[in-house]
């Protein structure tokens, strides 16, 4: 058995460098940009406006000493990271919005929000705190209207039932084909390295043509499934199988994953919003169009909602579908839910099914590697 | 000594010291010298020593020494050693081993204090991990931490213990635990005509107060064995204080400084074992 990289990974290797020119094409062109940050954010609201969703990065180091500025050092990575980039102009996508869209996710952000704001034309969406009560899911109704109402007058175009349906068809497919490609790391050994998963998953976020994108993908599914035939891997088959979740760990914040596979760690499934988490569940099409889009974004499993309990009955279903032999959970410095959620978390796995479960508490820095490779190397020399 | 006897070597290059621990299948000889400023060398002479003291003339080492395993902070410089595997392995296999009679049970935990972090690991009679805990960047509460406020009060580490004896019935509370802020509180303290006595008791409470919440997850049921190993051991006060902190009689082995190294050989033995070429 060889070790070795899918040939399609090309596509993925070039997709950010494509991007930072074609968003300056596409704007040249005259395409409206809708930069947003979370994975609630409705983004078939953004394409039935006729304009382009684009995940603004914040998963860089770089700018955080500028985010440190104005905000308190011992804050999220993520948030400071987010802040550096709107006020330096080092964001090529940033700096293409046209319009910003915010989630009130945890506090930290909701305040950042007030501060970007004098940057950017931007439309905050109000969370409610829950997913689960009814009144919390009228109210998000509301929100989502009222943002469907920003994005009319921004833009000045309606924004049709019929372009709702059509982009929800177009997302909504996207989403069954990256669960296909997460599929194909049930195998062991895994046919993709999960750096590589990630990468694919994050760039995403930067091809701006959904059929490209969707060609893409379908040609490394079967790329993949082909490997599997052969027994071809990333990973030595019997590679410790582990499962990545908490906070979003984009390309440029992926260290925990990165110091995993090189302790000879094969990660199988990336829960968080870097990972597969937007691409888990589709918006129901027999509801009403703007009702439907609602309903799906909200019920997002974040720690930031309360209670959470979608997040720990799906890791438990994980846990069995891909076969792991263990849990890391990621959580930024500064971020409270997560960091809380984890012990939730940990001792629900624990009851449920004895799975063995590492938290690691970090930020974008590369000072705490080698502690951290201690611990990660100690954590499946535990569950060898 | 037969030089047909086989060995295995464990050496734990801590940040502090290095220690060794010789094993062949029946007794250990250990060592331990200060980690120095290249704790590869350090080891490397370290090993010349002993191999030629306990095992063989050099020419024989070759056959007789079947394995060397390394952990600790500086495993993986050395070069020498077949096999790197991390300190929390090797202490909970190590441990299991020094305090054998006490671990009948299913499940006890060792508190694992060295020079640069603390630990907490949760092991089965056999000495494999189950879980673990450790402290995150800095050194709050560790031998680094110990160290830094002892040259602030003018002592030696291996002081503290004794002085510490002598002020615990006033001990001083110590609420900073960041090794920096910890040195400024210190000398704040002094100049109010604060004992050392009492300043040094309430670090090492504040010490024991930080790790036991540090372990609380992992705490056994009642009767299972709580032991406490690493550079920090030795401070008795400190072990009295966690088992005041924790309301619960904790076992400091005997050898409890080599915990890493004993464990590394035993691994190093048992995977010998299975290895059909001795
Ligand atoms: S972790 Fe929560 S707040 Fe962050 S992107 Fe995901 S859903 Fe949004
Ligand atoms: S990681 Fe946590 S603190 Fe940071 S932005 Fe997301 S929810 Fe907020």
């Amino acid at each position: 058995m060889s070790l070795s990289r899918p040939l399609s990974m090309a596509h993925f290797d070039m997709a950010i460098p494509h991007a930072a020119t074609s968003i300056k094409q596409m704007k040249e062109a005259g395409t409206k940009v809708v930069g947003h940050y979370c994975v609630m954010a409705p983004q078939e609201l953004i394409l039935a406006a006729g304009a382009v969703p684009m995940a603004l990065c914040a998963t860089k180091e770089e700018p955080i000493a500028d985010g440190e500025k104005a905000l308190p050092r011992n804050f999220c990575p993520l948030i400071k990271s987010s802040y550096g980039f709107a006020i330096t102009d080092k964001c090529p996508f940033f700096l293409y919005s046209d319009l910003v869209m915010g989630e009130t996710t945890c506090d930290g952000k909701k305040k950042m929000f007030e501060l970007m704001s004098q940057c950017k034309p931007m439309v905050v969406m109000n969370l409610p705190p829950s997913y689960e009560r009814e009144a919390d899911k009228a109210y998000w109704l509301t929100e989502v209207e009222r943002t469907k109402a920003v994005l009319e007058e921004q833009f000045n175009v309606t924004i049709t039932e019929e372009a709702i349906v059509e982009a929800t068809k177009v997302l909504n497919a996207e989403r069954r084909l990256v669960q296909s490609l997460a599929k194909t790391m049930q195998a062991d050994p895994v046919p993709l390295s999960g750096l590589d998963l990630l990468k694919v998953l994050w760039s995403r976020n930067f091809v701006f043509d959904r059929a490209e994108f969707a060609a893409q993908v379908e040609e490394l599914i079967a790329e993949l499934e082909e490997r599997i035939q052969k027994g071809e891997g990333a990973l030595p088959k019997g590679a410790k199988r582990i499962i990545v979740t908490g906070v979003p760990t984009g390309l440029g914040a992926e260290k925990v994953l990165r110091l995993l596979e090189e302790s000879g760690a094969a990660i199988v499934y990336i829960e968080n919003c870097a990972g597969m988490k937007q691409f888990l569940t589709e918006v129901d099409e027999s509801k009403e169009p703007l009702q439907g889009v609602a309903d799906k974004y909200l019920a997002t499993p974040c720690s930031c909602m309360s209670p959470n309990k979608t997040r720990l009955e799906l890791l438990a279903q994980l846990v069995d579908e891909y076969n792991a032999d263990g849990v890391v959970d990621i959580t930024w410095q500064g971020c409270h839910t997560y960091n809380v959620e984890s012990r939730i978390l940990r001792e629900y796995l624990q009851e449920k099914k004895g799975t063995p479960f590492l938290h690691i508490e970090t930020d974008y820095s590369q000072g705490d590697s080698e502690q951290l490779k201690t611990r990660i190397q100690a954590f499946l020399e535990m569950i060898a | 000594m037969s030089t047909q006897q086989s060995w295995t070597i464990g050496i734990d290059a801590g940040s502090t010291a290095i220690k060794i621990a010789l094993y062949n299948g029946q007794d250990f000889f250990c060592g331990q010298r200060p980690s120095g400023w290249s704790p590869r060398q350090e080891a490397q002479e370290m090993l010349d020593k002993a191999v030629k003291e306990q095992v063989a003339a050099p020419s024989e080492a070759e056959k007789t020494i079947k394995a060397i395993y390394a952990t600790g902070y500086g495993r993986v410089s050395l070069h020498f050693a077949n096999k790197a595997m991390t300190e929390i392995a090797c202490h909970g296999k190590g441990a299991a081993y020094l305090a054998k009679e006490a671990l009948a049970l299913e499940k006890s935990l060792i508190i694992d204090i060295g020079g640069q972090d603390a630990k907490g690991i949760v092991i089965n009679n056999q000495g494999r991990v189950l879980d673990f805990v450790m402290n995150d960047k800095c050194a709050a509460g560790t031998g680094r931490f110990l160290q830094v406020t002892a040259q602030a009060l003018g002592l030696e580490v291996t002081d503290l213990s004794t002085i510490a004896e002598e002020g615990t019935d006033r001990a001083h509370p110590i609420n900073a635990m960041c090794t920096v802020f910890a040195e400024s509180e210190v000398i704040g303290l002094l100049h109010k005509g604060i004992s050392r006595q009492a300043i040094v008791a309430g670090l090492h409470q504040s010490i024991a107060r930080r790790v036991v919440a540090m372990v609380a997850r992992l705490l056994p049921r009642e009767e299972s064995p709580i032991l406490f190993t690493g550079g920090v051991s030795c401070n008795q006060s400190i072990a009295k204080a966690i088992e005041a902190e924790l309301q619960r009689p904790v076992i400091v082995p005997s050898q409890a400084t080599y915990a890493g190294a004993i464990g590394a050989a035993l691994y190093a033995w048992e995977d010998q074992k299975g290895d059909s070429r001795t």
